[in-house]
């Protein structure tokens, strides 16, 4: 039987290295795998406390968390990319610090 | 130690190796691939959550469709990001430091905490299935007005990254 603060190890190491992409990445694809990163650490954390403390209780809400995290990445995703794909035809660079077109 | 705990340790390893591999690996399609091999490894925790369901929509979402998405965008400009030249930013010591400091703040936080030493209890047959999660998703005290909220997002998702994406012909410079 594994104890639930294993779980909760993990998930806070894969946070921590997916904001590690997030914060040094240059290439926007980079820092988009972070994010994904940091949700799939949400979705373990969520489903671990639904298994542990209410899994027997007949109780959902951990679960429609998960779908819900599920749905808005796969959005995020989507919508990422395309912007980027935008981005590099426009401008020829993906580096996030180059697409700079909205600075005053 | 159990069975499960060995197999558990094991992922874990797998996992938190090819997270790090994604963020340091200097070629973007290798880093893309590492980052699938990281999602996988979270299937298999789901499945040791004995959360089937979730385990078999993080292959189908996450590696099936999310990872195909970023090989795709990877391939389509890598002539951006050529191999010369760092592939970190300038900053990157400040970085270290703020999730070091977010790591010792979680620890912290983490030690003095009452419910870690929880162990499950065995799952009972009637909640295993999934037909319980389907009709709580349809149900409209329970979940159905989520849900909805949840489709339009994805359906404004799809048609805002289709706008996004579309090459406009005539304003072309």
């Amino acid at each position: 039987m594994i104890p639930l603060s294993w779980y909760l190890i993990l998930s806070g190491l894969l946070f921590l290295i997916g904001l590690l992409a997030v914060l040094i990445r240059k290439n926007s694809i980079g820092i988009l795998m972070g994010i994904e990163l940091i949700l799939n650490a949400a979705n373990i954390n969520l489903l671990a406390f639904w298994r542990y403390l209410y899994a027997n209780s007949g109780d959902h809400r951990g679960q429609m968390f998960v779908i819900v995290v599920f749905v808005v990445a796969a959005a995020e995703a989507a919508v990422g990319l395309a912007m980027i794909i935008s981005a590099y035809r426009r401008k020829n660079t993906i580096v996030a610090n180059e697409i700079n077109e909205l600075k005053g | 130690m159990s069975p499960q705990q060995f197999f558990f340790i094991i992922t874990a390893v797998v996992i938190l190796v090819s997270a790090l591999m994604t963020v340091i690996t200097r070629k973007m399609m290798h880093s893309a691939l590492w980052f699938v091999l990281a999602l996988l490894g979270v299937a298999v925790i789901f499945a040791l959550l004995e959360a089937s369901f979730f385990a078999v929509v993080q292959v189908l979402v996450y590696v099936g469709a999310i990872a195909i998405l970023i090989i795709f965008s990877v391939m389509l400009t890598r002539k951006a990001m050529e191999d010369t030249g760092s592939q970190v930013n300038k900053t990157w010591v400040i970085s270290l430091l703020i999730v070091n400091l977010t790591a010792i703040g979680g620890f912290l936080a983490f030690r003095s905490w009452e419910v870690l030493g929880t162990f499950p209890t065995a799952l009972m047959a009637e909640h295993y299935d999934i037909g319980e999660l389907g009709m709580a998703l349809i149900d409209p005290e329970r979940f159905a007005l989520p849900f909805e909220v949840t489709s339009i997002l994805l359906l404004a998702a799809l048609v805002g990254a289709i706008y996004i994406a579309f090459q406009r012909k005539e304003g072309k410079k």
